[in-house]
């Protein structure tokens, strides 16, 4: 089955067989019910047994799985009413990330994310979700227009990392990922960002510093991609599996190393096997933490988001 | 015949050979840093003695090339004699992630430095001005920042926005420490909070980029100086040179990500010599000392 992973490679030859059994049932008319009732049960067993327990590698696939939802999917499918805003006002609108003003739940809340594209074309165009430094710039420029008008920030994480390119090191990617570092610490609105696929080193965290953090269930976030740390320590691409093993990069890990506050459950098999359910997660987890901090106030929220930044890491002292 | 002995003439004459181009700096390694008698100049190929090298700052005296040098070393040079006090000393790394090989790599660097951690901080004074400094030091693991570097860079940022005293902080990382994973990469977050409200109190944060500044810790503190100097030929930017290449399949200029290059791109305030470095500090400290109008409070 195109786009299936090579772990869910027996679940497709099932549902394969099911369809072809099927198929034969209304030429022939002969009654498979049963058979087809074996078949699906079977499915739904290895459904459980392959999902519950995917290694850190698999996880990564999962999170790149094209066809999940995209973070303009995910602000349309939550909002009743959005407008896209586009631009930095000083170089040019990069499609790599994307941003707007949404309704949600009848509250105004800007919304900003990495963009990946639907397909190849799109892809191209949003440069794989990738961005430069005006993509960078652009997401300050919303975070601002959101703290002037009191509305609270939501962001989107997906992305392999900022782009690594000759152009982006000239505009100065350092720079603007560095300024929304500092000024999202101190950003006078309630912010949550949510990593939905995946969390790409500094690209990701220009966008990830929040008063809250969720991660969805196969999403991944580490300081870099486990091919490149691969690469990096053993010289040797190959070994991400291996990489993706030591860094501790999936959901559960990150909750438990205190970096992300709660884990938003996908779909069997991922949001791509069913986006509406996935999106309507995410809706849910939002509305419920927007709640929760649009009761604090504006000096204890900025207090509460240093001390969370100030505890992250683990050291001794001799 | 006459004409041959033109000819060998020619063959003997020594032509001044053109200057040669700037090198690619290979990435900063212990065995780099000057301990011997002699040491050849990796840009000019002069021969130079240790004491002439101390005499110019590890700077190469005909070519200007800057030799990497360590934290204790760059404290030395930086701030006024006898005035350094160390904080957070014994600061150091733990193995958070049960990383493979981490534990053996941190002793290596422990033993090559003779330090516990990849960066010092502390308080002195320069030119008579009092500053809180902090050092990075690019032979410990690459320079590279884990929990522990982070946490003592935190520590120089919450001390010097309590006292109101200005930070002078030396960058030279590889960036984030990948054998810490996630809690590495957020210790960019971390600095930068601290940052933030250093920022909002209005002290003064100089950094000063040095051989090599890259990655996470160029994304991070090192790009929010209120001044930002580095010294000559030091690599400054996000991504390494390969990757780029690799990325964009075009070979980059020479030139590319130099102290020069991001000078003339906007990304820094200036080059400045590792022998002039502390007067620069200096006037910077003097001129900030004498405070603005009071009509802008």
């Amino acid at each position: 089955m195109a786009g299936s992973l090579e772990f869910e490679r027996p679940i497709a030859e099932l549902r394969r067989k099911v369809e072809e059994l099927r198929a034969l049932e209304r030429t022939s008319g002969i009654a498979l019910g049963d058979e087809i009732a074996r078949l699906e049960a079977r499915i739904a067993d290895l459904n459980e047994q392959v999902y519950s327990d995917l290694t850190p590698w698999q996880r990564v696939q999962v999170a790149r799985q094209a066809g999940r939802p995209t973070t303009l999917e995910y602000i349309q499918g939550i909002c009743s009413e959005f407008i896209e805003l586009h631009g930095d006002r000083n170089f040019r609108d990069d499609p790599a990330i994307v941003g707007g003003i949404g309704l949600l739940d009848g509250l105004p809340v800007t919304f900003i994310g990495h963009q990946k594209g639907r397909d190849t074309k799109e892809n191209i165009r949003r440069n794989f979700g990738m961005a430069h430094p005006e993509g960078y710039r652009k997401a300050l420029r919303l975070m601002r227009q959101a703290e002037k008008f009191h509305r609270p920030v939501v962001l989107f994480i997906d992305t392999a990392g900022a782009y690594p390119g000759a152009t982006a090191e000239e505009r100065g990617q350092s720079e603007a990922i560095a300024a929304n570092l500092r000024a999202m610490a101190g950003l006078r609105t309630p912010t949550i960002s949510v990593v939905t696929g995946e969390g790409g080193s500094g690209g990701a965290l220009g966008l990830g510093v929040t008063d809250r953090i969720f991660v969805l269930e196969y999403a991944w976030y580490s300081v870099i991609a486990p091919e490149s740390a691969a690469s990096i320590l053993w010289k040797d691409s190959s070994q991400a599996q291996r990489a993706a093993a030591s860094m501790r990069i999936t959901a559960p890990d990150l909750v438990e190393l205190g970096i992300a506050d709660g884990i938003i459950p996908e779909p069997k098999g991922g949001a791509q096997k069913d986006k509406d359910l996935a999106i309507s997660a995410v809706r849910d987890k939002l509305v419920e933490t927007l709640a929760e901090l649009a009761d604090l106030p504006i000096a204890e929220l900025l207090q509460a988001r240093y001390d969370k930044y100030r505890d992250m890491g683990i050291y001794t002292e001799r | 015949m006459l004409k041959d002995i033109f000819n060998k003439k020619r063959h003997y004459a020594t032509i001044a050979q053109p200057p040669r181009r700037q090198e690619r700096r290979p990435a900063a390694t212990a065995d780099q840093i000057p301990e011997g008698l002699f040491n050849k100049c990796p840009t000019c190929g002069a021969l130079l003695m240790s004491k002439e090298l101390q005499k110019h700052a590890h700077t190469c005296p005909s070519c200007g090339h800057h030799f990497p040098v360590g934290a204790q070393v760059r404290i030395e040079l930086t701030l006024d004699a006898g005035s350094f006090v160390e904080e957070d000393a014994g600061v150091t790394s733990v193995n958070p992630l049960a990383f493979p090989e981490y534990e053996a790599k941190l002793a290596k660097a422990q033993q090559a430095t003779a330090l516990l951690e990849g960066a010092v901080t502390g308080c002195g004074t320069i030119g008579g001005f009092q500053a809180r400094i902090g050092v990075m030091d690019p032979r410990f693991i690459m320079g590279s920042m884990g929990s522990a570097v982070g946490e003592k860079l935190t520590r120089a940022m919450e001390r010097a926005c309590a006292e109101r005293v200005p930070l002078v902080l030396f960058t030279a990382s590889g960036g984030a420490r990948m054998q810490e994973g996630v809690l590495s990469l957020m210790q960019m977050a971390k600095t930068s909070v601290a940052l933030e409200r250093m920022h909002e109190a209005g002290v003064l944060f100089v950094t000063v980029i040095t051989h090599p500044t890259t990655g996470g810790v160029s994304a991070s503190f090192a790009s929010l100086g209120d001044i930002i100097l580095a010294e000559p030929g030091a690599m400054f930017g996000f991504a390494g040179r390969r990757v780029i290449e690799q990325t964009i399949r075009q070979t980059l200029p020479d030139d590319f990500q130099t102290a020069e290059f991001v000078l003339k791109h906007g990304m820094i305030d200036k080059v400045v010599h590792r022998m002039d470095l502390r007067d620069t500090l200096t006037s910077i400290l003097r001129m900030h000392a004498a405070g603005g109008v009071e009509s802008g409070r």
